[in-house]
């Protein structure tokens, strides 16, 4: 086992009886790594991450974990942790008994049950709640019960499942911080499944996007903000202006159309440009186009043009003079800014 | 008042009427000091209801009664649970098929269903009184067994159970550990649900009762046929408020009517 590869998924094929979900995906996580698998529903990220859990046969593949092959070993013995979305704490036992749970089946008893127990809730600062039943707390306390039932297993890895999704924008920010703590102070290595981009580049050290059960990119954060390499992540990520390439031209419903300035250097193998409705430029440029639609959004301005190339999403400082429907504009779409897509879908 | 704005009214005077009167009027019967079963009761005293504990047979289709209602319902929790779980849990092919063939003693007439136990089971495979009796009883509480459980599991999510799986329980453990303590309810509800109605039911232990094994109420009916005495009433008195009592004592432990 190489420090790059703490948990490796191998060739891993997952089905639904005959319905592949999840084909041939090869994933390495580092131990300590904090990765998200970023997709939208039906992309293969919740049966990958259940599968990881042994909550799903493995159809064909491999699963190692810390140098052992887990494919079949069962969900209990696996030493893997899942915070469920639903956080699934059972409703009949307090606080105490649930974060209890785990560690009486592992057969301990007296106080070095109930030390662990109370550092567990401490650490989530829910020690005044251990005898409160899960109905009598809040949806953010009920998560962190959940937290702390997973981390004092000491699991060689916690999965959740989009952990963030059910938390109002405030719970979101201290809930964030809180996992992130939680990942610095034990070093435990998460993975999390998410279909939100924004919690994903705010999390992950690492984000694996996922499309129609394959891996799509992986990267950091800042890869995959920036420099996407599909059309499919693009478009996921911001990217609403995309087109692919032909010859050195951008395809259109109107023709080959030439590019503006010139492509950065290794690019112009790519099937496809992405521009960020930011990087479009307004009011000078070789391309003509009409307002079709302004909305104003606090810092910036968005505008809607009809053009060549169909339509494109503008967006720029709002301190800039405003332009009226119907207006006749130019504007660039500056070729040295976008970005190239090897793979355009 | 017009005679519209009475209509409703009297209805339901007449409505509670026809169902509790009856009653009352076993009741009151029950307490009668006069020899034949009358209403109105001719005075008034205790001598039928203590006369009920003095009949031999009453004693012994009583305790035939008791072994039924309890032994016959544990039996179709054994089967019943294991069955709504799985319905609940798992996609199975003929899941529906499955739950109409478990609720078919509720409509089928009780009558069939007896005349078939006889003639197809209990004459040609010889078996014992006691035995079909047991039989017949489980199979027909297990619908109610079925339906009750069935929406307590239906109640309760799923993902418990892997999160105890993960937390190092086996599946079994799982079921045991986080399913049936919330659940208990459900069950208890479907214990005294499938208590009342094997203890009440006539039709089929009519066919299946036979020489010196019968059920309370087939005894009571044969008592009947040859002594009109007041003692059929207390005794029916007596099971009516034991009735009442436990479904009240659920009602009030149990919430016994959000599962039935």
């Amino acid at each position: 086992m190489s420090d790059a590869s703490y948990l490796s998924l191998e060739k891993l094929t997952l089905a639904y009886g005959d319905s592949v979900a999840v084909a041939n995906l090869d994933l390495n996580i580092r131990k300590g790594e904090l990765i998200a698998l970023l997709g939208p529903s039906g992309c293969g990220k919740t049966t990958t991450m259940r599968a990881i859990a042994g909550l799903l046969p493995v159809k064909s593949g491999h699963v190692r974990l810390d140098g052992a092959d887990i494919t079949r070993v069962p969900a209990n013995k696996r030493a893997v942790g899942l915070m469920f979305q639903s956080y699934a704490l059972f409703p009949h036992l307090s606080v105490y008994e649930n974060v209890g749970f785990g560690l009486k089946l592992k057969g301990m008893r007296g106080t070095e049950l109930d030390t662990k127990v109370k550092s567990g809730l401490k650490s989530v600062g829910l020690s005044d709640f251990a005898n409160r039943k899960p109905a009598e707390l809040s949806g953010g306390q009920q998560q962190r019960v959940a937290l702390a039932r997973s981390m004092v297993m000491e699991p060689k890895v916690l999965l959740l499942d989009e952990p963030l999704s059910n938390l109002d924008a405030r719970l979101r920010l201290e809930m964030r911080t809180e996992l992130q703590r939680v990942q610095k102070e034990t070093g435990v290595t998460m993975i999390f499944v998410t279909h939100d981009q924004a919690e994903a580049l705010a999390l992950a050290d690492r984000i694996v996007v996922m499309k129609s059960g394959k891996i799509e990119q992986i990267g950091s954060p800042e890869d995959i903000y920036n420099r996407p390499t599909s059309s499919f992540v693009a478009d996921f990520v911001g990217f609403e202006n995309i087109f692919p390439l032909e010859n050195g031209k951008m395809k259109t419903s109107a023709g080959l159309i030439d590019l503006s300035g010139h492509l950065s250097s290794g690019a112009p193998s790519a099937a496809g440009l992405a521009w960020r409705p930011r990087m479009v430029t307004l009011g000078t440029g070789p391309f003509q186009g009409t307002v079709r639609g302004t909305s104003f959004a606090g810092d910036s301005r968005e505008y809607l043009l009809d053009s060549a190339f169909g339509p494109i999403k503008a967006e720029v400082e709002a301190s800039r003079p405003t332009h009226a429907l119907g207006d006749a504009l130019v504007f660039d779409l500056p070729a040295e800014k976008a970005a190239p897509l090897s793979r355009f879908v | 008042m017009t005679a519209r704005s009475l209509f409703i009214p009297i209805t339901l005077l007449l409505v509670i009427a026809f169902l509790i009167g009856p009653f009352l009027i076993i009741v009151a019967a029950s307490f009668s000091a006069g020899e034949t079963l009358a209403f109105p009761p001719q005075g008034f005293s205790l001598r039928w209801i203590a006369k009920v504990f003095t009949v031999e047979s009453f004693r012994a289709s009583f305790g035939m009664s008791l072994f039924l209602a309890i032994g016959g319902t544990a039996a179709a929790l054994v089967l019943g649970i294991p069955a709504s779980y799985a319905l609940s849990r798992y996609k199975l092919p003929g899941a529906e098929i499955v739950r109409t063939v478990v609720s078919a003693p509720i409509i089928v007439p009780g009558i069939i269903v007896g005349l078939a136990l006889l003639r197809y089971i209990v004459v040609p495979f010889q078996v014992g009184i006691t035995l079909a009796l047991f039989l017949a009883h489980t199979a027909l509480v297990l619908p109610y067994a079925v339906r009750v459980v069935s929406a307590s599991l239906d109640n309760l999510r799923s993902d418990i159970e892997e999160a105890a799986v993960l937390l190092g329980s086996s599946r079994l453990g799982a079921f045991f550990r986080v399913v049936m303590p919330n659940i208990r309810g459900g069950i208890m509800s479907a214990f005294i649900l499938g208590f009342v109605t094997s203890f009440n039911q006539v039709p089929v232990s009519l066919f299946l009762s036979g020489p010196g094994v019968r059920t309370l109420p087939v005894d009571m009916i044969a008592y009947m046929e040859i002594v009109f005495d007041p003692s059929v009433a207390a005794l029916s008195s007596l099971l009516a408020f034991l009735s009442i009592g436990i479904v009240f004592i659920a009602e009030r432990f149990l919430g016994f009517s959000r599962y039935v």
